[in-house]
């Protein structure tokens, strides 16, 4: 007796443990959906929408919606490649995102997938917002202009480090990260050696000095685009 | 320095059972003792519940009734919703400003009075309209302002403003109001006279399952918008796993141009709460959580006292009316400020002390909702339905209304008609039907449902009101001939922007840029294709939005993109020389002009 729940993506029957979201189910049948917020070993969160899909007729998040037996999910279809895009490009217009002086560059995941989603520019106007860099703390900086407020490290910190050093503060357009301090991250206990300063998909959390330990060119996604790595496995 | 010590602070939380949980009602409290939650107050607070203090500042920053910066003892709220911009309010705000010497934003060099903006204040009918601290002043004109700063100067005492008191319990000691209640049109269901607790008194006769088949069978759906059937909801609710349920009334209204739940709390909160107390005892709940919209202050003592006066009847507390084994109380949980806390996921994370962010589904709130215990939310007006259901039958609650939609629905209606105020009508009324008993004819466009609804022109005035048609929360704006309706969808967005809670993309940016796009056209700026391009982003917004609020805040563009594409098309016109006519070169250029002491050669105005 099999406890294995079967539903198809874009046609092809896709096999989930009792439990796994859509998206964990899609990882481990190689097939990729993209995503920002989501991150394997995190609680997810739901926030960015890049994993949107259709099913059974309605728009879910696959990081959040539990797979069911029967359920039809539509994954790559103009229409949702149309809205990924858009996502995307928002999240580009909405922060200072230059990747050419960005030390995260190549292995940022925002930069990969406007790579995989052939967006050469965003079609939206810039918003050039104010943001403010941390500085404070002797192995780490918060660099808030390349935030995408996906709340990876609010999750590590509190759920894998027992910390809590991050939390959001304002609500809207004013959402920004803060940290556990009056004002500065050097006055929390964040230790470079914590899960929280791994996770940052952009390059808002940055360890010092090692940066371009690995020059550009040879980075992560310079070679092969992102999701590669979860379609590999369906070849 | 701040204005609240350190002991006053524990005290406070201490009142609070030192409850994490409990954040709201502390940082209120210190919010209304202090005139701002600071840094000090946060780290206190912070101490006192055990938690991180950003935490705290997080909760802090989220609502717009708390703030970090210190306001001055009187905080003067102008309500600049767009009807009450209809009714004048740009004169009345500048009349503040020339009074009282200062800016919105601002407060007093003395520091004892503020003056800000607050989006709806559930006062359409009598706008313009502001908060004064907890007090509500109606109908402002540029005269009352001046009488209201010579006042507020001379004792510092909103209290002391008023003159005429309202309508109803708006005169009681406990409401004390210049608040009319405005109900134009009484229906069978919620204004008329009942027989208090019958409904709930032959619900006690019955089973629980027997009463939410009753309420099944009256076909009962939610009357906050969605429109969920609610008996399903409590039938969820009652399955689901877990010792302690909980049900709560959703009473913050606040949708651009709603107000009906605010004549329910004034003159029928005795039938919600029966309707409450019903739906504790079908669900299995021994707890009812109100949760109030911080605009709504001026109704906590009457209500309270409601309560108080339901404990001392049994109608509440220990065996309610001798029901063995049935003990259900109520508490009232005040907002701070935040129109999202509207959708009821939110409203649960607000009522657990955090941000009013809403969660992700599944879980269900009847699953896991207010602290992981299975929860019903309903709103104010499905509650009262709920009374009136149990005193009279399913049969006779179905038989007004529609097919799809028994019954009747209350509709906030303001705006630029003859008779704004709260009307119940049976469902399946026509638009048209409907303009012609408020006195409004001659309408350009309705608003129904509220920004997150539909903006319909003539073309639709045939259609009716419904869950299967046009489906409302209860919002009916009407707009004249003379109004530009892309300006209001402009200050709809506006709203919407505002009122985003931030946590997903496409809300917390698209909104933005859908109001950036709105405003280019207005600017005379706008090329034909911009047109598709917000249709494609709004439909981007609507779609991967998280939550209802990012799943209908595109409407006002959607919606007039559909029924006023022709004055879209006659302000937009393709660029004559290729440029993006959104870019001004010679604003870009200014700087580098001034810098150089000359004007550009080439690029001449």
């Amino acid at each position: 007796m099999s406890d294995k729940i079967t539903f198809t993506i874009d046609g092809v029957e896709v096999k989930a443990a009792k439990g796994q979201t859509i998206l964990q189910a899609a990882d481990e049948a190689g097939i990729y959906i993209p995503r920002l917020c989501n991150m394997s070993g995190l609680i997810p969160y739901g926030s960015c929408r890049v994993c949107t899909v259709i099913v059974n007729g309605r728009p879910q998040s696959a990081c959040t919606q539990p797979a069911a037996e029967g359920m039809i999910v539509e994954n790559e279809t103009e229409e949702l490649l149309t809205h990924r895009k858009n996502i995307v490009d928002m999240l580009f217009v909405e922060g200072n995102h230059y990747c050419m002086s960005c030390e995260k560059s190549g292995n940022c995941e925002l930069q990969a997938l406007a790579y995989r989603f052939g967006i050469a520019a965003p079609k939206y106007p810039y918003m050039f917002p104010n943001r403010s860099v941390d500085a404070t703390h002797p192995d780490i900086f918060i660099d808030r202009n390349r935030c995408i407020l996906c709340a990876r490290c609010v999750r590590a910190s509190r759920d894998l480090d027992g910390k809590g050093v991050f939390e959001f503060v304002g609500r809207g357009p004013n959402k920004s990260i803060a940290v556990n301090a009056n004002a500065r991250l050097k006055d929390t206990n964040l230790d470079i050696t914590d899960k929280a300063v791994d996770v940052c998909p952009v390059g808002a959390i940055i360890k010092k000095r090692v940066g371009f330990a690995v020059p550009i060119g040879q980075r992560k996604y310079d070679t092969k685009p992102i999701g590669s790595e979860i379609e590999a496995q369906n070849k | 320095m701040s204005k609240i010590t350190e002991a006053a602070i524990k005290e406070i939380c201490a009142s609070c059972g030192n409850d994490r949980d409990r954040l709201m009602d502390v940082v209120n409290a210190v919010q209304a003792k202090a005139g701002c939650v600071s840094d000090e107050s946060i780290e206190a607070i912070a101490k006192q519940l055990s938690c991180h203090r950003v935490e705290v500042e997080s909760v802090v920053s989220f609502y717009a009734f708390l703030s970090k910066e210190q306001k001055g003892s009187v905080v003067i709220r102008l309500c600049n919703d767009v009807v009450d911009k209809m009714n004048g309010v740009d004169a009345v705000a500048k009349a503040f400003e020339d009074e009282l010497g200062i800016k919105f934003g601002q407060t007093t060099d003395d520091g004892k009075i503020t003056l800000e903006y607050a989006p709806c204040i559930g006062m359409c009918d009598q706008a313009p309209a502001a908060l004064i601290n907890n007090e509500v002043m109606t109908y402002l004109s540029t005269d009352k302002v001046k009488e209201i700063v010579k006042n507020l100067k001379a004792c510092n005492d909103p209290a002391k403003l008023k003159h005429r008191l309202g309508d109803g319990n708006n005169a009681s000691e406990m409401v004390h109001s210049v608040v009319h209640n405005g109900i134009r049109k009484k229906g069978p269901v919620i204004f008329a006279d009942y027989d208090k607790e019958a409904g709930l008194k032959n619900a006690l006769a019955m089973s629980p399952v027997e009463v939410i088949n009753e309420i099944k069978t009256a076909r009962l759906r939610g009357r906050g918008g969605a429109g969920f059937p609610t008996g399903m909801k409590w039938e969820f609710t009652r399955a689901a796993e877990g010792k302690k349920k909980y049900i709560i009334c959703n009473a913050d209204e606040g949708e651009p141009g709603t107000f009906k739940d605010r004549a329910i709390l004034t003159e029928r909160a005795d039938l919600m709460f029966e309707g409450m107390t019903v739906g504790g005892y079908a669900i299995g709940a021994d707890s009812g959580i109100v949760y109030l919209r911080a605009e709504y202050a001026y109704l906590t003592k009457l209500l309270e006292k409601i309560l108080q006066d339901r404990r001392n009847a049994n109608l509440l507390g220990k065996n309610v009316l001798g029901k063995k084994g049935f003990d259900f109380d109520i508490r009232v949980q005040m907002g701070a400020g935040a129109y999202i806390c509207g959708e009821e996921t939110a409203l649960i994370s607000s009522c657990e002390g955090l941000r009013g962010d809403p969660k992700n589904r599944p879980p269900f709130p009847a699953q896991k909702g207010y602290l992981g215990h299975p929860t019903s939310v309903n709103n104010v007006e499905t509650l009262c339905c709920v009374g009136r259901i149990l005193e009279m039958g399913a049969a006779w609650f179905a038989e007004t209304g529609s097919k799809g939609s028994p019954s009747t629905k209350l509709l906030s209606i303001s705006g630029d008609c003859q008779m704004p105020g709260v009307y119940e009508f049976p469902f399946g009324v026509k638009v048209s039907e409907l303009l012609k008993e408020i006195g409004a004819e001659n309408a350009q466009a309705v608003l129904v449902g509220g920004p997150s609804g539909q903006i319909i022109g003539k073309a639709d005035y045939e259609r009716t009101i419904c869950y299967d048609d046009l489906a409302t929360g209860g919002a009916v704006v009407v707009f004249g001939p003379e109004r530009n309706m892309l300006e209001i969808a402009a200050e709809y967005m506006e709203f919407f922007i505002e009122e985003s809670c931030g946590y997903c993309t496409p809300c917390r940016v698209g909104n933005v840029l859908l109001k950036n796009g709105l405003d280019k056209i207005l600017a005379g700026k706008g090329e034909p294709g911009d047109l598709a391009m917000l249709e494609e982003l709004g439909n981007t917004v609507k779609t991967t939005s998280r939550c209802g609020l990012g799943q209908t805040s595109a409407n006002p563009v959607l919606s007039t993109l559909k029924n006023f594409r022709s004055t879209y098309e006659s302000l937009v016109k393709e660029s004559k020389d290729g440029m993006q006519p959104m870019f001004d070169i010679s604003a870009a250029l200014n700087d580098a002009e001034t810098i150089a002491d000359r004007k550009s050669v080439i690029f001449k105005n």
